[in-house]
């Protein structure tokens, strides 16, 4: 069981819908995110392209969070979503240091949160919340390892990428282009 | 052109606009963790090589700060936390891949060996010293006749303490920065530098005192050395290195770093120390202030300037720079 999302920028219309409700589901502290909207242009006027991207942690293969975390509050569980154990966090920071995507932040509570993938809500067979919400039905969330999933066909047949695969980390969030 | 923005507002505090998860505390750490390597090393060294009586200072003064420093950075550490009534969770286990972890069990063995070794030579430096309870004057007595195996213990664990620093900040690939492996070295060298300089602070002997100049001279060319290296390997990186290196060259860390760290802090005592072998006679506590002044300043500033560098969004450094 390999979880993965997979985001369509022809669809995503940049509404932060995605960002909202994950707020609301995951009580996230104001003033702080999970995820967010990254607006890319490229070209010159008036050849101008325009993406628009929902990012969030990669819940990444070779994930440096998990490898330098000191307690191992930060690990891998089913489908390799990495979590954060809070009752195992020391708040060393050195997780938010080594995510190339700086998808990391303090909870003011103590321990270092992040996007779970709504595991709690996957587990009970749902999408994450971002998912459910998406207006433009922009976002797929399943099991890259069952083929008949809807994210193996998308991946099989849209052109995608990942966000710097240069870092090494090898994400799980891909962004149909 | 290519132009990004994060139009739903991110503003994460301590990761925004760049990271700044690490202050004060860390490079303060690091740079005591350094120096009680430094200080160690020497002592153990020359212990291993019979030199008590020529050099009094390296051997057995200096080792009796190096408790009260290494108590000062893990205060530090543990100050530096945010889930800090956890910090415990830190020794129930350890993950051989993580830097971190090695530093954490490190300390672990190397705070009670330093506690061990300077307690060997109090009764050296302060000769009318009362142990008071008797348990422990036994103990020190039975442990003192094995003062080898502790010489050569402290050996390897200063040289893992002065290296792990710098291998703790290149493991995070994620700053380009730090990603460097010279950084491990570079530290190692930086720490044995400060250790030589502070053993130089408080030497009485002018033998001990030439002595150490030496060693400082030749440990500040090689750490001279290895910041050319730094910076020739970022320049022949990606493009995320250069432009790291680019804060250094041109960018807002090029006056701090080559005034205060290469400056004062390597070139002039080098020169100075060099004269000093020529004859020339200039009070020794400039050179080893300015090394312990400089070493301090290298911890602060590459500490700070691998936070600012980043492999994403980088239009957030235009909100401080």
């Amino acid at each position: 069981m390999r979880y993965a999302m997979a985001i369509d920028t022809k669809r995503c219309v940049g509404c932060a819908d995605c960002v909202v409700a994950c707020q609301t589901e995951n009580n996230v502290p104001e003033g702080f995110c999970r995820d967010w909207i990254v607006e890319e242009t490229i070209g010159a006027f008036p050849e101008l392209q325009l993406e628009i991207r929902s990012e969030r942690c990669n819940h990444c293969d070779d994930s440096p969070c998990v490898r330098c975390c000191p307690t191992g509050a930060s690990h891998y569980e089913e489908g390799g979503v990495v979590l954060v154990n809070h009752d195992e966090c020391i708040g060393c920071k050195a997780c938010i240091a080594s995510c190339p995507y700086d998808a990391r932040f303090v909870h003011p509570e103590g321990y270092v949160d992040k996007c779970t993938f709504c595991i709690h809500r996957v587990r009970e067979g749902k999408n994450p919340a971002c998912v459910e919400v998406c207006p433009t039905h922009a976002m797929i969330f399943g099991d890259l390892d069952d083929r008949n999933s809807e994210i193996s066909k998308a991946l099989r047949t849209r052109k995608h990428k990942t966000l710097i695969p240069e870092a090494g980390t090898d994400p799980h969030v891909f962004y149909l282009l | 052109m290519n132009e990004i923005a994060i139009t739903s507002g991110r503003m994460n505090q301590g990761v925004d606009p760049v990271l700044h998860a690490w202050t004060w505390e860390i490079p303060l750490y690091l740079y005591l963790g350094g120096l009680v390597a430094g200080i160690l090393f020497f002592s153990a060294f020359f212990y291993l090589r019979h030199r008590e009586n020529v050099f009094p200072a390296a051997i057995k003064i200096a080792p009796l700060f190096t408790p009260f420093m290494l108590a000062i950075g893990l205060l530090a550490l543990f100050l530096d936390l945010t889930h800090k009534l956890y910090f415990w969770r830190l020794y129930t286990t350890i993950r051989w891949e993580s830097p971190m972890s090695w530093g954490a069990w490190t300390l672990m063995i190397i705070f009670p060996l330093s506690i061990i070794w300077s307690a060997f030579w109090v009764k050296d430096v302060f000769p009318r010293w009362d142990w008071k309870i008797p348990f422990v004057e036994k103990s020190i007595d039975f442990l003192a006749r094995y003062k080898a195996y502790f010489a050569w213990a402290l050996i390897a664990f200063s040289a893992i303490l002065g290296m792990y620093t710098g291998i703790l900040l290149s493991a995070f690939n994620a700053r380009p920065f730090w990603n460097t492996s010279i950084l491990g070295p570079l530290f190692l060298v930086s720490g044995l530098s400060t250790g030589a300089a502070f053993i130089l602070l408080i030497s009485r002997s002018e033998q001990e005192r030439h002595r150490f100049s030496q060693i400082d001279t030749f440990l500040i060319g090689t750490e001279i050395f290895l910041i050319i290296h730094l910076f020739m390997g970022f320049l022949a990186s990606t493009s995320v290195h250069i432009h790291a290196a680019e804060m250094f060259l041109g960018g807002p860390y090029t006056a701090v770093f080559w005034t205060l760290v290469v400056g004062l802090g390597l070139l002039v005592p080098m020169f100075i120390e060099i004269m000093e072998m020529r004859g020339v006679k200039v009070p020794v506590v400039i050179p080893a202030v300015l090394v312990l002044f400089g070493g301090l300043m290298l911890r602060f500033i590459v500490v700070d300037a691998g936070q600012s560098s980043r492999w994403l969004y980088k239009f957030m450094e235009q909100l401080i720079f």
